[in-house]
């Protein structure tokens, strides 16, 4: 009986364990905080400039952006570049005909992709580009292999290339460790850099779900008025049960 | 003021029965005594399905069902609709939850022997409802339109395509298109939104009125009807549902909101399990993603339904991984009379059904969380493995259930 309990209750627990330790390829935790405003205006402030040129976010408007602590006017002002009005959704100018056959594919909408890349995939991503003169665009990723997009932040990151490495794998066989050099630098330093890259995956995990911080807010009230019932309806529960042996 | 209620009472009990409703069903329907923690999962999947009703409801007022504008209908509702979010995730967290629910109550009845006489046919309803609740589940993962969506709904429904024969021409007349198309995404809205809710509600009265006829199991397993007060004719372990059950269930609701709001709140991904971390990319229909899995409450049927890798008996191995799936689900509904013991609960029933039962359980975890892993020789393996002991404990019952050891059953509930 007692032992069947706790089976079903380790069944419970089990999907949260399995997930915690499957892990595939090797990504860099992502230092990011979603209650850091300030942190998130920059990442804002990132993504207008380099990334809302190709990729919209379209199921976001502009104005929304006013739960990072900025006013109408400081979003018209610095982050709208295309004339669009701050009730507006963020969408892109580039017609996705032209986008298919520049890049060969149709830059993905991003307002969603921290939700299915998760922050530490994209934190990896943006900053594992290399030059690679065998793609069409000379860049290559060593987390995205041939991926399609080219190192749009290359200017702050610097250029960076891969070499191979071959390295003994501890059971008498070898594998090969791909590593990444900078070889010119940008005009951020490699911890500026990561920064950067970190505000703009906390604004992406941001616009993922743009409810989450409220959601947690009013999930402490919510817990705390269950947490009183269930105080009450137990003591209701006892008095009505006294007589029952 | 009491006498003009009670009026208007006799007004109303004249012409519906309302008070001899209210009895039978409640204040006069004697339950036993000794319910435990397992006795409340009957009760939290009506709440739930309450909350499915009504989140639902509001749900449908902006949600889209058009392959072109569902992806985007659901993300609106996320960031425009005034708490669509909260709404929404209390009706993907419900439909999980209501999963969590019914297979605790199922395994209480398991348990117990809640499905033998005189509670077969008791038994046969709730499989009914299990049965359509799947159908729901599957008709509603389809509809915000993601990866997942598409692609799961694409095996399942490739699965009716392998029926020998009539295959193709069922599942085009399934899906009123050549694939998955806008065609079936508005005939699933349908199911999902008017058919199935109305069949489901339906079913879980008729649910209730069968219980209330034949009265409520127990853990001992006993009949309380057996021994009754000699001048009241009421049960002696029995009490009245209200208000000493309907006050310990308000108690079991609020443990479960706890729960469940806990994961709403704070985790309504619940770690890719009940949103699934694919499901935010929108269909593709010329990209099948790299790794399939349906949603927790499916992967341990579509674990078995992957475990079968050979042909045989002129049966080719996927139509034989689709007749493992359906029987593993309907065997269920055999229990009533593979059971062969003398006693009902499992307090009474000796080591062999105490094994079994442990046995059946790690199955089915281990089946459901190989379904969530791509296949490799070794899962499939673990998968065929615990594919046969999950058969096993349904088809060895009737031998093992009646060499068993049992204990004797006391003659009153403790």
């Amino acid at each position: 009986m007692r032992t069947i309990a706790y089976i079903l209750l380790a069944a419970f627990l089990a999907p949260v364990v399995a997930h915690a330790s499957s892990e595939e390829a090797r990504l860099d935790r992502a230092p990011i905080q979603r209650t850091d405003t300030l942190s998130l205006q920059r990442g804002a402030q990132a993504f207008a400039n380099y990334c809302l040129t190709c990729h919209s976010t379209e199921y976001m408007r502009y104005n929304r952006l006013r739960d990072l602590g900025l006013n109408e006017n400081q979003i018209s002002d610095n982050l709208i570049f295309t004339g669009q009005k701050v009730g507006e959704l963020m969408t892109v100018a580039m017609r996705k005909k032209d986008a298919k056959q520049w890049f060969g594919v149709i830059p993905p909408d991003l307002s969603v992709i921290a939700r299915s890349r998760g922050p530490d995939w994209l934190y990896t991503y943006l900053r594992q580009f290399y030059r690679d003169e065998t793609t069409a665009t000379g860049w290559n990723n060593l987390l995205f292999d041939k991926v399609a997009m080219p190192h749009a932040l290359y200017q702050l990151q610097g250029i960076q290339s891969v070499s191979v490495r071959t390295e003994d794998d501890g059971h008498g066989g070898t594998h090969e460790v791909k590593e990444l050099k900078l070889d010119t630098p940008g005009t951020l330093s490699r911890i500026e850099y990561d920064q950067y890259v970190a505000d703009l995956v906390n604004y992406l995990v941001y616009v993922g779900e743009p409810a989450a911080t409220k959601r947690t807010q009013l999930g402490i009230i919510v817990m705390l008025f269950l947490f009183v019932m269930l105080g009450l309806t137990y003591a209701l529960k006892h008095e009505y049960w006294k007589d029952i042996h | 003021m009491s006498k003009r209620l009670d009026s208007m009472l006799e007004w109303v009990d004249a012409r519906f029965p309302l008070t001899s409703n209210w009895k039978a069903h409640l204040t006069e329907y004697y339950a036993p005594k000794n319910f435990n923690f397992w006795y409340y999962f009957g009760s939290l999947a009506m709440l739930v399905l309450v909350n499915q009703l009504l989140t639902g409801i509001f749900l449908t007022m902006n949600y889209k069902p058009d392959a072109s504008l569902a992806f985007s209908s659901v993300e609106y509702i996320m960031r425009d609709v005034n708490f669509g979010w909260l709404i929404r995730y209390m009706h993907s967290t419900g439909a999980s939850m209501f999963f969590v629910v019914v297979y605790l109550h199922m395994f209480r009845g398991m348990m117990y022997g809640s499905y033998r006489k005189p509670r077969e046919l008791l038994w046969l309803i709730g499989m009914g409802i299990f049965f359509i609740l799947m159908m729901l589940a599957f008709t509603g993962y389809i509809l915000p339109w993601g990866q997942m969506s598409y692609w799961g709904a694409q095996v399942i429904i490739s699965m009716v395509g392998a029926i020998p024969v009539v295959g193709d021409t069922l599942s085009s007349w399934i899906l009123g298109d050549f694939m998955l198309s806008d065609a079936a995404l508005n005939r699933f809205f349908a199911y999902h939104v008017v058919t199935l809710p109305i069949v489901l509600v339906i079913l879980v009265i008729v649910h209730v009125l069968a219980l209330h006829e034949v009265g409520s199991n127990n853990p001992d397993g006993i009949e309380i009807k057996a021994h009754k007060d000699p001048v009241s004719h009421i049960p002696v372990d029995g009490i009245p549902f209200h208000p000493y059950y309907s006050v310990k269930d308000i108690f079991g609701v609020i443990m479960f909101l706890i729960v469940f709001c806990g994961i709403i709140f704070f985790a309504p991904e619940m770690g890719g399990y009940f949103l699934e971390y694919n499901n935010f990319v929108p269909a593709n229909t010329l990209q099948t993603p790299d790794h399939i899995a349906p949603v927790w409450y499916f992967t341990p049927y579509y674990s078995m339904l992957r475990a079968v890798t050979v042909n045989f008996l002129w049966i080719d191995a996927k139509l034989w991984g689709i007749i493992l799936m359906g029987g593993s689900v309907a065997i269920f509904a055999l229990l009533p009379w593979l059971d062969r013991s003398p006693v009902k609960s499992i307090r009474y029933k000796g080591p062999y059904f105490k094994i079994a039962l442990t046995l059946f359980v790690i199955s089915v975890l281990v089946l459901g969380w190989l379904g969530t892993k791509s296949p490799t020789p070794l899962y499939t393996l673990l998968a065929q493995i615990f594919t046969v002991i999950y058969f096993a404990f349904f088809i060895l019952m009737p031998w093992y259930s009646k060499i068993d050891k049992t204990k004797p059953e006391p003659t009153r509930v403790r």
